[in-house]
């Protein structure tokens, strides 16, 4: 249960090994925070990569959960399992996502296939799931991690930016569904993460770190906000290039 | 179906529950016969601070009386002055039917806006705990429906276990349907108050220790400047008296009764009006309007007893963010850890708005009562506070290794480990929870953040 200093009692985070996800959870982890579940493909992984937030937290009761974001047939039962180990989920992190930079999908179509499973057909399937859960307990937060990558889909990897736009869309359409339950989604679009996804990738304009896009997220769950950027400006910034013309759009050299 | 999104009167940790209305026997076993696994609890008017009165998911059962076009269904013993009066009546309705006739309730919280089912289920206290204990004391018989939907009718003598379980049981044990209550015989609709200006908080506690004149006086309660630093830090006002003679109350009518409320608080309050300097004004003018000298006058009832009352949803001072109300007790030996927590929120900025210091009696039988002898300190904040989280944490820790515990009626944040250590009958209470309600119905976002009530057991 959440209490009345925004702190929620039970936190889940799926794509457990996540950097982004990692720092998020350092942020909302707090004196009254009782259980956590990592759900990740690499129990082991997860357990690395939380090791600090762990020993800060000796009272935090901790627990894994293995799944396959991509096996979006499974959504429904792996939320049944972190159900059954904690109970209620105050807070849902959905930070799986596949990134598959520089990747020739006209030779591998099978990785385009990766990136829509994980990103797209799971991700979905696994918010239909929490929503549905969440309704039921008559509150609950899900944090979609998003990407501004989907506001204006550009060349280069038009594939991801594909599964962002379209789960975007949806975490904002659930939420709407989701009016009046109690339960929420925030949307979170974060610019350029410097993180291991995008490790030897060419920095964008208002790149920033995980743990400036944990900030942000925090400050957004404990408000009634919809959609937060990573960082800020960036919501100005798309305003103006989603509404750009395609022929100076395709000129810009991003 | 009505689903509603509730809170408690800090307006905080909002959850969405299905709201049933109704105060009829049938219904409320009809709807218990058919209850979802998310339980049910009993709500009245509201004013638990927490989440005491919301359960997320599941039913509230919204229990009111306030418009109730037969009006106040309660009876009166003019003779004895025990009050027969269903649970969902206020505490307000009562004592407008009942100070004109020469009675008082025998406990008032700070609010008269609460019913008596919420009072017996939160075994509330007021100005004169450490005289009359609290509320529960005055309860001679009640009726409470179990969620198989029998009715049993408990009292201390025929009951006890179950009784004493049900006040301060914050809801969990069945649902209050009637109450017989010892009223207090007045002579006079007013109060007679001694108010004194105390300069530091070794004053303030001298003043009202129990060695002293504070046990002659049946009311006693002081309001302490949490923002005062250095050589006045904790200074207060200390307020005592008790009810008025008739020849005190003068005037044509001494039972005269009129509880109107003022203002309203608007509904656009911005976060942060109550803030470190807004409140460090209002104290400063707050102790100079106290007289520096001892001085005694005639109050009328709300002014005495319910000040806030006066400014009507007065909660929404602090904005949409909401507040939270911190309120312990540590025992009567411990006052250093009452400085040291005064000390810990004035260095973190924290601003109170009210803070208040009493002097509680002994403890009464029940296992999840909050009162036991010694000092409590009640303080509200605004809940949007940065880091508010492990400032709590870190007081919660100074209260609990002094042998203090928190009160659930104003709780909104501790842990389930608070809980256990604050009250150590906890286990024994639990015990006769699960005898009451053995399929675990009753349920209310409090008891899911506490553990009160094992999520296992399935209604």
């Amino acid at each position: 249960m959440k209490n009345g200093v925004g702190v929620a009692q039970n936190i889940v985070l799926f794509g457990g090994t996540s950097e982004i996800g990692q720092s998020i959870l350092r942020r909302i982890v707090k004196p009254g925070v009782s259980r956590l579940v990592l759900v990740s493909r690499d129990i082991d992984a997860a357990s690395r990569v939380s090791q600090d937030l762990v020993d800060r937290h000796p009272e935090l009761d901790v627990h894994h959960v293995r799944y396959e974001a991509s096996d979006a047939a499974s959504m429904e039962h792996v939320v049944a399992e972190v159900a059954d180990s904690i109970g209620d989920i105050d807070i849902a992190v959905v930070a799986q996502g596949l990134l598959n930079e520089n990747v020739d999908y006209y030779a591998s179509p099978s990785a385009l296939i990766d990136v829509v499973n994980v990103n797209m057909t799971g991700e979905m399937v696994l918010l239909y799931a929490l929503a549905s859960r969440m309704r039921t307990q008559g509150y609950g937060k899900i944090v979609v991690l998003s990407s501004v990558a989907g506001e204006r889909v550009r060349r280069g990897n038009p594939v991801y930016g594909a599964t962002k736009a379209g789960v975007d869309g949806f975490a904002l359409a659930l939420d709407h569904e989701l009016a009046g339950s109690g339960a929420s989604v925030l949307v979170v679009r974060p610019g350029f993460v410097t993180t291991k996804m995008t490790t030897g990738m060419k920095k964008a304009p208002f790149s920033t770190n995980p743990e400036v896009v944990a900030q942000i997220v925090e400050k957004g769950i404990s408000s009634d906000k919809k959609i937060v950027w990573a960082p800020a400006p960036l919501h100005w910034m798309f305003l103006i290039l989603k509404n750009l013309p395609i022929a100076i759009w395709r000129r810009l050299p991003i | 179906m009505t689903m509603q999104r509730l809170s408690g009167w800090g307006r905080t940790a909002w959850t969405v529950a299905d709201v049933i209305a109704t105060t009829d026997e049938n219904q409320i076993r009809s709807m218990l016969s058919s209850v979802g696994d998310r339980g049910v609890i009993a709500r009245g008017l509201g004013r638990s601070y927490g989440a005491a009165a919301q359960n997320a998911g599941g039913t509230v059962l919204e229990m009111t009386s306030e418009h109730d076009p037969l009006g106040v269904d309660a009876v009166l013993d003019p003779i004895s002055g025990i009050l027969d009066v269903a649970a969902s009546v206020s505490l307000d309705s009562i004592l407008r039917m009942c100070v004109p006739r020469g009675w008082f309730v025998p406990v008032t919280p700070g609010t008269r806006f609460v019913t008596v089912g919420g009072a017996i289920a939160s075994d509330v206290h007021g100005k004169n705990h450490h005289i009359d204990g609290s509320f529960g004391v005055h309860v001679r018989s009640m009726m409470v429906m179990l969620s198989s939907g029998e009715i049993v009718e408990l009292s201390p003598e025929s009951q006890p276990a179950w009784f004493w379980a049900t006040v301060g049981g914050m809801g969990l044990t069945g649902i209050v349907l009637r109450a017989s209550l010892q009223m207090l015989r007045i002579e006079s609709s007013k109060v007679r108050v001694e108010t004194e200006r105390l300069g530091n908080f070794d004053a303030v506690c001298e003043a009202m220790s129990g060695d002293g004149e504070d046990d002659s006086y049946r009311y006693s309660v002081c309001w302490v400047d949490l923002l005062a630093t250095g050589s006045s830090m904790g200074r207060g006002v200390l307020t005592r008296g008790d009810h008025a003679t008739a020849a005190e109350a003068e005037g044509d009518d001494p039972l005269a009764y009129d509880p109107r409320l003022k203002v309203s608080a608007p509904g656009w309050v911005p976060n942060g009006l109550l803030n470190k300097f807004s409140i460090k004004a209002f104290n400063e003018a707050w102790y100079r309007k106290a007289p520096s000298q001892r001085h005694i006058g005639i109050e009328s009832i709300p002014a005495f007893f319910h000040p806030l009352d006066g400014v009507n949803k007065w909660n929404r001072l602090y904005g949409t963010q909401g507040f939270i109300q911190y309120q312990f007790i540590v025992p009567l030996d411990r006052t250093d850890v009452l400085r040291k927590v005064i000390e810990t929120f004035s260095a973190a900025g924290v601003a109170s708005f009210l803070a208040v210091l009493k002097r509680m009696g002994p403890q009464n039988l029940a296992p999840m009562s909050f009162p036991t002898e010694g000092w409590t300190l009640t303080l509200d904040m605004a809940a949007g506070i940065k880091g508010l989280a492990e400032l709590l944490a870190s007081v919660d820790a100074m209260v609990l290794d002094a042998g203090g515990r928190h009160y659930l009626a104003k709780d909104s944040h501790v842990s389930p480990s608070a809980v256990r250590r604050g009250y150590p009958r906890l286990d024994d209470w639990m015990t006769t929870q699960e005898a009451m309600d053995p399929r675990g119905v009753w349920r209310s976002d409090l008891s899911r953040r506490l553990g009160l009530v094992d999520p296992r057991r399935n209604p």
